[in-house]
């Protein structure tokens, strides 16, 4: 879609947009409606938005598979590091008070700590899901089995 | 309102999957926008970015794998009549014991949710409910919440990770 000039420069006036959001949404969902969930699927739609305009390829080289596999993961072992740090420093699992010496500030960190760990999972499975999908479609074609002629197919056995 | 209900009917009755999807997506943003004058913001937030971003675009993803018309099946399933009507009964008679909508001594408004509301400043000092509710009271929920979205993603990867096969002649029995 890289011709089609209008679609283009909207993208790329929108991507930064929509990942700067993404940030605020995951650092400010203290204070402001959004969290973690949320922000993770900003960033994800941000980067789908990227591999419309420029393709599977390119949005491959900017974040590569083994990193979404690796990121989907390290955000629930994120998740579950913290809360262990809990038990290590003498509390109970996801009991962030341990974490800080002022009760509000731990909790705070655990929250940020925990809500960070939630969008970079989000982020990554849905734009694993994605990708999954796309390149499935991609082999799909490849195959000779064209997904579009399968209509076709169906009215001539019925 | 009504609006809704005449978006949800369409969705039901339209053979063409296409068509169905962009009006899920119109359905979620409109919902969002309900959400949004009942002050409901992380939930507006949600809906939007979730129901009517993504979900749309992975199901046109996999709209691009399937044919576009749903077809037709002959005949009706009585047993599946007969117990979606007894279901539907069932909640409907439930419904009747539920307390009445807006009243102030609801059981929601007596326990935990008041507790919430006045002490979640002075626990954890933040100014979002639902996210100290999410992140900090019930914060082993939240991680179960986490693991299920990774279990989701290595599905849909066990899924389609494998080369597609030759489906179309045995009429696909592999979907």
């Amino acid at each position: 879609m890289r011709d089609n000039a209008i679609l283009v420069v909207v993208a790329r006036f929108l991507i930064p947009l929509v990942m700067l959001f993404g940030l605020y949404v995951q650092f400010h969902g203290e204070y402001s409606p959004g969290g973690g969930f949320q922000a993770g699927v900003l960033f994800a739609s941000a980067w789908i938005l990227f591999v419309f305009i420029y393709g599977l390829d390119t949005g491959l080289r900017v974040i590569p598979q083994r990193v979404i596999y690796a990121l989907a993961s390290l955000g629930v072992l994120l998740y579950a590091l913290v809360g262990l740090l809990g038990v290590a420093l003498g509390g109970r699992f996801l009991d962030f008070d341990p974490l800080l010496d002022a009760p509000k500030a731990a909790q705070q960190t655990g929250i940020i700590l925990v809500e960070f760990g939630v969008g970079v999972t989000v982020a990554a499975v849905v734009m694993l899901i994605f990708l999954l999908f796309a390149r499935r479609r991609a082999d799909t074609v490849a195959a000779g089995l064209d997904p579009d002629a399968a209509d076709d197919v169906r009215e001539e056995q019925q | 309102m009504l609006f809704l209900i005449v978006v949800a009917v369409t969705v039901v009755v339209t053979r063409d999957l296409l068509k169905a999807t962009m009006l899920f997506a119109i359905y979620s943003l409109t919902i969002a926008g309900l959400f949004a004058t009942l002050d409901a913001g992380d939930v507006a937030l949600t809906e939007a970015a979730v129901g009517a971003g993504i979900s749309t675009v992975l199901i046109l993803a996999v709209l691009a794998l399937v044919p576009r018309y749903e077809h037709r099946r002959a005949g009706h399933s009585l047993p599946a009549l007969a117990i979606v009507t007894l279901t539907g009964a069932a909640l409907v008679y439930a419904s009747f014991d539920l307390p009445a909508f807006g009243n102030a001594g609801n059981p929601i408004h007596q326990h935990l949710g008041a507790y919430f509301i006045e002490q979640t400043y002075s626990d954890i000092g933040i100014p979002n409910l639902v996210a100290a509710v999410l992140a900090s009271y019930r914060s082993i929920d939240t991680m179960g919440e986490a693991v299920v979205i990774l279990t989701a993603g290595i599905v849909v990867y066990a899924l389609l990770a494998p080369p597609p096969r030759h489906r179309q002649r045995r009429d696909g029995g592999d979907s």
